[in-house]
């Protein structure tokens, strides 16, 4: 599918998502609460087969705390990019889909470690590069006096 | 008379844990491992990683674009100059700037002699790491050559930040050509002496053959690319699927193997060499006259937007992610490193084989942690 087809493909799933054609891929927006069904969907359906989950990345966009999510088929070749965000900066939580795609695994456990987000179901959820005595590094409000130099 | 049976019985021994790494010499760096035993037999591992985390994602946040090249040397240092190609290709895409032939050209040839390198001391560690000690003299003495080959020419042996954002940082040397073709030349007779030695050996082929099996289906659900990839049957290479720089223009094929084992991951990395080669031959005496840099503004700002970037390295896909808002140094960065992903394949293939086979599985994988921990 080329990017309207797969803009309009997801439109058909769920008519409230926020589509994006961006200038690379089609960038899709959805809430939390419907990340894991969509997430499934897209790696099941016959049209789609979105098997293969290349990159998870946590980002901290100021407010909010997001993950996104890039995925391609394996066999159409066709790339999405899925992006989540919560306005919750204390306790940020999603739904894992590391039973959907291995690989999230550890990307999940990265994400935990360096931006502090959680997922809940996840199989192994600790911290994977730091010690429990760090921060939250890749967060905009981290402060570390000693180790960063501020010009 | 029963307790004297439990002794003997081996299954109803207990599981013990033996601690191996953070420095072990088959660990290739510093990555520790927890493995669970039964006997000989490897129940569990737990990879503890971060022992060489330097927080390269946080410290992009604060440079600009040409710094941020330096530092991606220092992730996967065997393929140092395809990292900063998939940097420089990335802000090369945001700008919209067009690459010369000359440049697209040389970045190629440069490529592929990097990934030829990283699999000779692959070639040399794995050897050694299942007994073979010759293997690393064959291994180094030829990877040398390569290196004398890029310090002509990028004043660096390993990490040769020869890259920039619109094009190379200097022209080739005048001997390049000729020293890449007499490279060739050689490499193509000793090349086959590396399979007399190891490829063809049946100690080899007892340690290897059904040991650490990965299905394709496994594959691509843990992301699994680069040669460990291929191995198993799943067309991942990014150079045929995605093509950049010079890649659409030359004909080659992807390599891959169905068995999905140890063996298999081996051969891969041969017969990639062997295309690499051919590669090299294709381009060598083709490079078009030209530019060898595009010339940049001193200040390189992204538009706003997310950029993505895949190229293929010596050990898989690698992507670079930026998040622009339009200022002189990115608002996030994120590296797909295929060696971090790679590595959470490694429990599950190793499970119920024996301490011995973890590390010829464990070598297949061919990790580099720095770009694990980056």
């Amino acid at each position: 599918m080329d990017k309207i087809q797969l803009g309009e493909y997801i439109k058909s799933i769920d008519q409230d998502l926020g589509i994006k054609e961006g200038k690379q891929y089609v960038e899709v927006t959805v809430p939390p609460s419907k990340l894991h069904s969509l997430a499934k969907q897209l790696r099941d359906d016959k049209e789609a087969q979105f098997d293969f989950l290349f990159c998870l990345s946590g980002v901290d966009w100021g407010q909010d705390l997001g993950v996104v999510y890039h995925l391609r088929s394996t066999i159409y070749e066709h790339v999405v990019v899925i992006k989540t965000r919560t306005s919750d900066r204390e306790h940020p939580q999603f739904d894992s889909v590391s039973d959907i795609w291995k690989t999230a695994d550890f990307h999940e456990r990265e994400a935990f470690d360096l931006l502090g987000i959680r997922f809940a179901n996840h199989p192994d959820l600790r911290r994977l590069f730091l010690d429990s005595s760090w921060g939250f590094p890749l967060r905009k409000d981290y402060v570390d006096d000693i180790n960063i130099v501020t010009k | 008379m029963e307790e004297k049976e439990k002794n003997i019985n081996p299954d109803e021994q207990q599981e013990y844990v033996i601690n191996m790494g953070p420095q072990h010499p088959s660990t290739h760096g510093v990555l520790r491992l927890v493995v669970s035993l039964k006997g000989e037999i490897v129940k569990n591992i737990e990879p503890h990683i971060g022992y060489i985390h330097r927080g390269i994602e946080k410290m992009c946040e604060s440079i600009t674009y040409p710094q941020i090249i330096h530092l991606t040397d220092r992730m996967d240092y065997l393929s140092a100059h395809i990292n900063n190609e998939a940097v420089c290709l990335n802000v090369e895409k945001a700008l919209e700037i067009d690459i010369p032939d000359r440049i697209k050209v040389i970045r190629t040839i440069m490529s592929e002699l990097t990934r030829i390198q990283s699999h000779q001391l692959w070639w040399a560690s794995f050897g050694m790491d299942l007994g073979g000690l010759t293997c690393f003299f064959y291994g180094l003495r030829d990877r040398e050559k390569i290196l004398d080959v890029f310090e002509e020419t990028c004043g660096g042996r390993m990490l040769v930040s020869y890259n920039c954002p619109g094009g190379v940082m200097y022209d080739i040397h005048p001997n390049f050509q000729k020293r890449v073709k007499d490279f060739i030349k050689y490499f193509r007779k000793i090349l086959p002496e590396y399979d007399q030695l190891l490829s063809g050996n049946v100690i080899f082929h007892e340690r290897s053959k059904g040991i650490g099996k990965l299905s394709l289906e496994d594959t691509i659900s843990y992301g699994i690319t680069g040669p460990t990839g291929r191995g198993s049957g799943f067309s991942c290479d990014v150079r045929k699927h995605e093509p950049y720089s010079a890649y659409d223009r030359i004909t080659f094929k992807e390599i891959l193997h169905t068995e999905g084992d140890t063996y298999c991951r081996y051969i891969t990395r041969i017969d990639e060499m062997w295309e690499s080669m051919n590669i090299i031959e294709q381009l060598i005496d083709n490079i078009p006259e030209g530019p060898f840099a595009v010339k940049m503004k001193p200040i390189i700002k992204l538009p706003e937007g997310e950029y993505y970037q895949r190229v293929e390295t010596a050990r898989g896909e690698l992507g670079v992610y930026i998040i622009s808002d339009g200022n002189k140094n990115p608002y996030r960065v994120k590296f797909r490193s295929p060696n971090f992903v790679n590595l959470s394949v490694f429990n599950h293939i190793t499970k119920g084989f024996k301490i011995a086979d973890l590390v010829a599985i464990g070598g297949s994988l061919d990790l580099v942690i720095p770009d694990i921990d980056r």
